[in-house]
């Protein structure tokens, strides 16, 4: 059955976009990421104009965080006061970023720069989680001896720079530089990849701030609900690319094929679910990158003029 | 023998008839000339959400047309859909540190959207290119504006013609032989296709009659192609109210978070 999608004016298949929706909702449910990072190449892959994929990719990942953050909201494992300031921080990096957005749409670039962020961003964190997970494994199989875990205690760079302010709920006492500079690096790829950024916001409020990871998932998930709202409005009365209709069948394939994908995460082994997440990342990016350096069967391009 | 006979006889028989037409065609110029009317059965067509394309038919007529030279099928007709005039940016790629990325571009300002051609039959037959040219009639023949008219010719040429070669790989321009058919001597009827991302806006239908290839006259005719009603709505709001649609996108998410969870929290 067709559906016709009225701002990108083309006519789609509705059981694709479900189905798109319920693999990539089952994968976020499986893993507990908000999915964005897939669902954003998965459209351009089917012809999808990349600045539609990723404003209507923003919009698409405020549902399924919006799911998730409640029952963190519910538990009280959310800080509000920290992801307030990552907020802050957001906000300023999407606005950054739409800019930016609407500058290379006009030179052309969007879909290169893109593609290059994403094969950076995905071969980068996949390849580390492969690395992390395979060494996990062999662990659990006494192959090899324990690495030597960071003490809770230790400090880093980053707890002797200024301003510090605290954060009652993370047990934290901190600069609020990293937390408003990470906040506006995920704002800044919310607005260009059409991404929530759990992926790179949970391991750096993990590793880079100590953040308790009790409070880390609910508090990230807070952050993104609100960053993905305003890239959504702005990407919408800025560039006219967010597709309602587009928007909602993922949504809906998506909240569904959650659920199972949550209960199958449960059979699933954590390092085994990590490597496996981690293979799916990098085959997106081996995509997206092998796109790149292919000779294209055509050379041209067209595009409208006025934007 | 026999064989050679029916032939001499065919051969005297065109010389005759020939003649005749030439006689009808005098006469048909002193009194009233031919001329072409077309009709579309509506002059709005609305896509909906499961629209996949479809074949738009024209009828036309010829009228004081020659009954001889309509029998012998010289007249020839040629449709056209045009849609709407809009710019368009043609990029080439080309190879920088191993990656095919965007480098040269060039604008050109009046590119109709689509280009649909239906013929009686193929192009090369009906008549000579210097007469398409003139009429600008088919995608090759179509006069584009460059936005930078001082550039190199050379470049601008090849640049047109992977314009042209794009719109015709996306189904935007396309011909087709014998999509116009003759239903009596002068009634006719030609059907044009719509791709499934046909653009909105202001068509303009124009047909072309010809007669032993020479261009006799045109006539057109306005066809308005729009969203249907939700798919239009849509569109315009987020134009008009784009502040408004992106917050109405927002909402319309968190719903469907919100009532994903409720429906499967226990099951």
């Amino acid at each position: 059955m067709g559906i016709y999608l009225p701002i990108a004016e083309l006519s789609v298949n509705v059981f694709v976009l479900l189905a798109m929706g319920a693999a990539v909702g089952f994968l976020s449910g499986m893993f507990g990421v908000g999915g964005g990072f897939l669902i954003t190449p998965l459209l351009i892959f089917y012809n999808i104009p990349p600045a539609i994929a990723v404003a209507t990719g923003a919009n698409q990942v405020i549902a399924s965080s919006f799911s998730g953050a409640l029952a963190h909201f519910k538990r009280g494992t959310l800080d509000f006061k920290l992801g307030t300031v990552l907020l802050g921080g957001g906000i300023i990096g999407s606005t950054v970023g739409i800019y930016v957005f609407s500058i290379l749409r006009d030179l052309g670039q969007l879909d290169l720069f893109i593609s290059l962020l994403y094969v950076a961003l995905l071969g980068s964190v996949g390849g580390l989680m492969l690395v992390e997970s395979v060494n996990a494994i062999r662990l659990s199989r006494g192959t090899a001896t324990p690495a030597t875990l960071k003490k809770p205690g230790q400090h880093n760079w980053i707890h002797r720079l200024p301003l510090k302010m605290r954060f009652r709920a993370s047990k934290l006492f901190v600069s609020v530089i990293p937390v408003i500079g990470l906040g506006a690096a995920i704002g800044f790829m919310s607005s260009i990849m059409g991404v929530g950024g759990g992926f790179i916001m949970v391991p750096a409020l993990i590793y880079l701030l100590k953040v308790p990871t009790n409070v880390v998932v609910g508090t990230s998930l807070f952050q993104i609900i609100f960053v993905a709202a305003y890239t959504t409005i702005v990407h919408a009365s800025a560039n006219q690319t967010v597709d309602v209709v587009l928007a909602f069948v993922l949504m809906v394939g998506g909240v569904a094929g959650a659920q199972y994908g949550a209960k199958a995460g449960q059979k699933l082994r954590g390092e085994q679910l990590r490597a496996l997440l981690a293979m799916l990342v990098l085959a997106v990016a081996l995509r997206l990158g092998f796109d790149l350096f292919v000779r294209p069967l055509s050379l041209f391009s067209l595009a409208g003029a006025d934007g | 023998m026999g064989r050679g006979l029916r032939i001499a006889v065919t051969a005297a028989l065109l010389i005759w008839l020939t003649s005749l037409s030439a006689v009808a065609q005098e006469a048909a110029q002193t009194q009233s000339p031919e001329s072409i009317q077309i009709g579309l059965s509506t002059d709005r067509i609305a896509i909906t959400a499961d629209f996949t394309g479809a074949d738009l038919t024209i009828f036309g007529s010829l009228e004081n047309a020659d009954p001889l030279v309509s029998r012998q099928g010289r007249y020839d007709v040629i449709v056209v859909l045009e849609g709407p005039l809009r710019p368009v940016v043609v990029r080439k790629k080309g190879r920088f540190l191993g990656m095919w990325i965007n480098m040269e571009s060039e604008t050109f300002v009046n590119v109709p959207v689509s280009y649909s051609v239906a013929t009686t039959r193929v192009l090369q037959d009906i008549t000579d290119p210097t007469n398409y040219k003139q009429l600008a009639l088919g995608a090759d023949n179509l006069h584009i504006e460059p936005l930078d008219r001082d550039g190199n010719p050379a470049t601008l040429a090849e640049f047109a013609k992977a314009l042209r070669e794009r719109k015709a790989a996306a189904g935007l321009f396309n011909v087709r032989v014998g999509g116009v058919e003759f239903l009596s001597q002068s009634l006719f009827r030609a059907s044009v296709p719509l791709a499934p991302n046909v653009p909105v806006g202001t068509h303009k239908a124009r047909a072309f009659l010809f007669r032993n290839g020479i261009f006799i006259k045109e006539n057109s005719a306005q066809l308005a192609i729009v969203k249907s009603g939700f798919e239009q709505s849509i569109a315009r709001n987020a134009v008009e109210h784009s502040f408004l649609y992106g917050v109405f996108a927002v909402a319309l998410a968190m719903l469907t978070g919100w009532l994903g969870r409720v429906i499967f929290r226990k099951d």
